[in-house]
């Protein structure tokens, strides 16, 4: 069996950290897996740190865009955190500039935009009803 | 053509102290004698010891051949001449009349030496017109090659220089762009504002373009490569220091900087930043965030909506501007 990222529940949220280089087959994975454990949880949130990804390619990079789009459609928040100057710079030049995708300087910031959004969110639904 | 030769070569090893002489008075007579950047004694060491070298040079090997090994001494202290020369702020013109004014002495011996003999003295003028011309096509093939020396190094010191990474308040960096910007310059920009992003963990990066001159479609999109890496590094940037005719610009070239926060000066963005990162600017009682109440601060990524403004009770009544943190 191929290696797989960890998605750790914590609270409303869900926590993953890619700490290896992430391949084609393992991105895949990842999507699958997510998909799943927010459906299985109904997380309302979704951190990726993505601060140990060193190299990315125009694959992984799609694959954060679409993780982060599949996330949205099921209702959970994502935020990327962590990005290393190089990895944005080779995202801008491959002309992916991932719009839609949420990000922060570290992991404490993206929880801190999650929470916010989240109470956003619920304030707005308040209203509304 | 040993005979020929050798009364070139005798001309300048027997005859050397008048050859300096004159040559010192020809100097003086071009005017170099005049120039405060160099002087007389400097310059005399210099004649000396060139015409010492071409002398030994000459009797190794009187071919007239200065790429010949034999004359690798004179090339390299023609070269120190043309750097100095450089360094100097002398022009080529002056640096080519250094070794040119050298002809009139040479031949004043060669027809000495040469007495009634005018197909000698005729070849011997040839010789000596043509080792001067290479030493003096060396010369400036030298100064020019310092000169580009130099021209590089300005070039790599303003690369540097042009990309001060500021931090101007806890979290918030500013970055002001002086010159041209071009790939090269917005690759180096890029990488050393998005590194002190990592270091500092700033949330926000402030671009100051007051003293970029021009800004056409190529920076437009430089700008907005820049911009967009550090939004997908998690930190947000305000473009500052637009000015009216850089503003008619972008927008008759139709360039869509649209989710860049762009402001007028830089005073207006750091009072933007502070305020996304929950400071609050205060002169004494009154506060300065009526201005900036109403600005977009991009829809959903703003901060400032979670942290409470600080109480006036925990203001400090002083006169002067004063900053205190937020949450």
């Amino acid at each position: 069996m191929a290696e797989r990222i960890p998605i750790l529940k914590m609270g409303d949220f869900l926590l993953v950290t890619i700490q290896v280089d992430l391949h084609d087959q393992m991105a895949l994975r990842l999507q699958d897996d997510l998909t799943m454990a927010i459906e299985r949880t109904g997380a309302k949130g979704v951190l990726i740190d993505i601060s140990a990804l060193e190299m990315v390619d125009s694959f992984i990079g799609r694959m954060i865009a679409n993780i982060s789009a599949i996330s949205a459609l099921l209702d959970a928040k994502t935020v990327v955190v962590g990005m290393q100057p190089a990895v944005a710079i080779t995202l801008v030049e491959l002309g992916l500039s991932l719009p839609g995708v949420h990000t922060a300087l570290n992991v404490e910031l993206g929880m801190e935009r999650l929470r916010t959004a989240i109470s956003q969110v619920a304030a707005d639904a308040r209203l509304e009803g | 053509m040993l005979r020929e030769r050798s009364l070139l070569v005798s001309a300048l090893l027997d005859r050397q102290p008048e050859l300096h002489a004159e040559w010192m008075a020809e100097l003086r007579a071009s005017g170099s004698q005049k120039d405060l950047r160099i002087g007389e004694a400097d310059l005399k060491a210099q004649t000396g010891e060139l015409l010492r070298l071409i002398g030994e040079a000459l009797s190794q090997n009187g071919s007239g051949d200065v790429t010949a090994p034999e004359w690798k001494a004179v090339r390299g202290y023609l070269n120190e001449i043309s750097r100095s020369r450089v360094h100097q702020g002398f022009e080529s013109n002056q640096t080519a009349t250094f070794i040119f004014s050298l002809k009139k002495p040479i031949f004043a011996r060669v027809r000495e030496a040469a007495g009634n003999n005018t197909d000698l003295l005729a070849s011997q003028t040839w010789a000596a017109t043509e080792l001067l011309d290479q030493l003096g096509l060396h010369t400036m093939k030298a100064y020019e090659k310092s000169r580009e020396e130099v021209i590089n190094r300005q070039q790599e010191e303003l690369l540097e220089l042009s990309t001060p990474v500021i931090k101007v308040w806890d979290g918030v960096l500013a970055l002001p762009m002086i010159g041209t910007l071009d790939s090269a310059r917005t690759q180096i920009v890029m990488e050393s504002l998005l590194q002190r992003i990592v270091e500092t963990g700033s949330a926000i990066a402030i671009i100051d373009i007051t003293g970029v001159p021009t800004v056409d479609t190529v920076v437009a999109q430089h700008l907005i490569k820049t911009v967009t890496a550090i939004r997908l590094m998690g930190a947000d940037c305000i473009i500052s220091g637009i000015r009216p005719q850089i503003a008619q610009t972008i927008v008759h070239l139709g360039i869509d900087l649209h989710g860049v926060l762009t402001k007028a000066n830089l005073a207006d963005a750091l009072s933007v930043a502070l305020k996304r990162s929950g400071f609050d600017v205060t002169r004494g009682g009154a506060t300065l965030d009526a201005r900036t109440e109403s600005d977009g601060l991009g829809a959903s990524t703003g901060t400032n909506g979670s942290q409470p403004a600080v109480p006036p009770a925990a203001r400090r009544a002083s006169s002067g501007s004063r900053a205190g943190a937020g949450a």
